[in-house]
């Protein structure tokens, strides 16, 4: 059970993260910051079916994360779901096309590596 | 004030800055909030809703607005495998923060697991941002 919701976690964060970066680069780089065309620029985002599935996604992970709580440790769930960093990096070079340099792995690995030692 | 290309590290270290803090602050305020009702959420959506309009948790609510809203304009040109390591740079500075803040106690092995986040951090951060084309122009 611990590891059926460390999967939802895992799925739900991963597809919620692809689905933004896909629609935020189809959006293309944001260079006004004036908090009116910042406010039309993310209110017209948001409003697009990718970017309300990945706020349900995030919500799903959120309460997937709740639960998982509520049947097992901190010291559990947090190195358990940081290979969400690895899972996401791999989709980050797989579907959205992204370079990853050894430095960003060996970068990437220290970090989750970090992340499970201070929950653990 | 809009922002030139050249500006790109820049604006990236500003908004990665406001995504760590306002997710910090948003998960710090969430988790005050719900002590502060002293017993646990049940299964009724009700307590859920009647949660959300304390004044812990809905600041902790609209702080993790704003983080998503920041993340989202850090995406607009930034890596997805630069900003989730990146970002991951929370996890160390909560364990920080518990021990100057709260005066929780840390462990030697979080202290390692703090140097080793700090330090892929830092080598994530001297990667190239973008590695795609660029979206519309």
């Amino acid at each position: 059970m611990k590891w059926l919701f460390v999967a939802v976690i895992i799925a739900a964060t991963t597809g919620s993260d692809t689905l933004l970066t896909q629609r935020m680069k189809l959006h293309g780089e944001i260079r006004d910051f004036r908090a009116g065309a910042l406010g039309r620029a993310l209110g017209a985002v948001t409003r697009t079916w990718q970017v309300g599935v990945a706020i349900l996604l995030l919500a799903v992970s959120f309460f997937a994360f709740m639960a998982l709580l509520s049947i097992a440790d901190m010291s559990f769930a947090v190195p358990a779901t940081a290979a969400t960093l690895v899972v996401e990096t791999l989709v980050a070079r797989l579907v959205l096309g992204e370079r990853i340099s050894a430095r960003r792995w060996l970068g990437t690995a220290l970090v989750t590596c970090g992340v499970a030692l201070i929950a653990l | 004030m809009s922002s030139p290309i050249g500006n790109l590290r820049l604006k990236t270290w500003v908004v990665t800055a406001i995504v760590v803090l306002a997710n910090l602050a948003g998960n710090s305020c969430l988790s005050w909030g719900l002590k502060q009702r002293g017993r646990a959420l049940g299964g009724a959506p009700l307590e859920y809703v009647a949660a959300v309009f304390t004044p812990w948790v809905a600041l902790g609510i609209a702080l993790l607005i704003l983080w998503l809203l920041a993340r989202m304009t850090l995406l607009s040109w930034a890596d997805l495998s630069f900003v989730v390591p990146v970002t991951a740079v929370g996890y160390a500075l909560a364990a920080v923060a518990g021990r100057f803040l709260l005066g929780e106690q840390v462990s030697p092995q979080r202290w390692a697991g703090v140097l080793l986040i700090a330090a892929g951090t830092a080598l994530v951060g001297t990667t190239a941002i973008r590695t795609t084309a660029g979206g519309r122009p």
